[in-house]
């Protein structure tokens, strides 16, 4: 395998009962490649990160990181899995410990590592975030978008090579996005390899190397962002934009109402 | 209300209260093992254990701990098994909590959302991890009420011990009775007795309840 692919995805197939999800995907990520997965809903976008993630068992083809294959529920899977970081949708911190708590339980009882070394991460990732003072509360006493923003520093504090995000804004208030959008492009300027599925096209203009266009199970368009947003090939890929644009207000038409 | 009865017979209650005690305890920590077992193959639903389970659970809610008494004392000897009434009343009471502990676990265990369970084996964590630091303290948090519930229930129930000839309270206070019809005073001593060993629980549990909630939701 060629060394500077990090994660490689071939014919992966997922269906569940007769609806096929994923049908057929294939593409190598490599280090240090931010992917941007687009397309509407229903289309297999956080299947496929859960696939990924082996939190589902595929119905076909194979997903590697690094050597590795994923395979759902196999002995080597949470071996694996700390080489990848997932953040989903709904922040899922541990409720009943703290903040500090949250990030480091895994580095402690997962990797072994020293607790007063992991702390003094934890403590320096929470400062990065501008969380450094909600160190001691409790994920309930935090918002939406600090709650993220503390799963973010949950899933980098394993040292993962490669972070997924599922639609981690798609449940925050509009002036919270911003704040978690922010720190994960922090982490794309660091050379941070990551796959993102979001909706804020913007952002992913921003971030992304790649945007991969996903409908009906299937890898649509695949391409540059600049290309993808101001050129997209497929009629598919097209509608799916137009869906992001609102016509300006007919100037006739208010001028017809005074 | 004769006080030199009460002073006199305080010793014969204080053994009762003690056998009463020793085997309720026995009894409910084997219930808490019995009832963590069965709600943990209920929950991960194992093929065949769990229909036996469901199956002991239906029958120790459904039948009266006294049947359950008479089964092991007077049954199980026609078959071979003779047990003496210590052992019956340990192995009675944990039959029956048994399976309301079962009930209490799992409730505590449902509550605990599929997304916990995935972000901690994103974490890495495996299924033995994910259970004891995610999702066991979630669900005690929500088990401990209905736990404690459970525990009071039981102690009360050891009152019909006396019908397999255990030396409980009960039977110290109908021994009494019966012997010199003091009934005012041995029915006096024996919801003190009772009263002794219960409150200092149901306070303890008000306590628990309160600082697990703390720990359980941060609140």
């Amino acid at each position: 395998m060629n060394k500077n692919i990090q994660l490689s995805i071939k014919d992966l197939v997922k269906s569940f009962d007769d609806n096929r999800i994923l049908n057929g995907i294939s593409t190598d990520i490599k280090k240090g490649e931010v992917v941007v997965v687009l397309g509407p809903s229903g289309c297999g976008k956080s299947t496929l990160l859960r696939c990924i993630n082996g939190l589902e068992a595929i119905n076909g083809g194979h997903v590697f990181i690094d050597e590795d294959e994923v395979v759902h529920n196999s002995k080597d899977l949470p071996k694996i899995r700390q080489k990848i970081g997932m953040v989903f949708q709904s922040y899922d911190l541990f409720p009943h410990k703290t903040i500090i708590d949250n990030i480091t339980l895994a580095p402690i009882k997962v990797q072994h590592r020293n607790k007063a070394e992991v702390t003094e991460e934890a403590e320096q990732l929470l400062e990065r975030v501008n969380l450094l003072d909600k160190a001691k509360a409790y994920p309930r006493q935090l918002s939406g978008g600090q709650k993220q923003r503390v799963a973010i520093v949950r899933a980098l504090c394993m040292h993962p090579e490669i972070m997924l995000f599922d639609e981690v804004t798609a449940a925050l208030d509009p002036e919270m996005v911003r704040e978690v959008l922010d720190v994960i492009l922090e982490l794309a300027n660091q050379g941070m390899t990551m796959i993102i599925v979001t909706h804020e096209m913007q952002f992913a203009r921003a971030v992304a190397d790649r945007i991969i266009f996903l409908d009906g199970g299937k890898i649509v368009e695949e391409a540059r962002p600049d290309e993808f947003f101001t050129a997209p090939k497929t009629a598919r890929a097209k509608a799916f934009l137009k869906t992001f644009e609102f016509d300006a207000k007919k100037k006739e038409m208010s001028r017809e109402a005074v | 209300m004769d006080w030199n009865f009460i002073s006199q017979y305080t010793p014969m209650y204080i053994e009762a209260a003690k056998l009463t005690l020793w085997i309720g305890v026995l009894g409910i920590l084997s219930a808490i093992v019995i009832g963590l077992l069965c709600s943990i193959v209920q929950y991960y639903k194992i093929p065949i254990l769990s229909q036996i389970v469901s199956v002991y659970i239906e029958l120790s809610r459904n039948t009266p701990l006294l049947v359950q008494l008479f089964f092991l004392y007077f049954g199980f000897p026609k078959i071979g098994i003779v047990l003496s009434a210590e052992v019956c009343g340990v192995v009675g009471l944990a039959f029956l909590g048994g399976s309301y502990m079962a009930e209490g676990f799992r409730s505590g265990l449902e509550s605990v959302e599929t997304i916990q369970f995935e972000s901690a084996e994103s974490l890495g964590m495996n299924q033995l991890q994910v259970m004891r630091y995610v999702v066991i303290p979630q669900a005690l948090a929500v088990s401990v009420p209905a736990l404690v519930a459970n525990v009071i229930f039981l102690l009360k129930e050891t009152s019909v011990f006396s019908a397999i000839a255990l030396a409980d309270l009960m039977y110290v206070a109908k021994d009494l009775i019966g012997l010199y019809y003091m009934t005012t005073e041995s029915l006096f001593m024996l919801v003190l007795a009772y009263l002794i060993i219960l409150l200092p629980i149901s306070l303890l549990a008000v306590y628990l309840e309160r600082r697990l909630r703390y720990a359980g939701f941060g609140n």
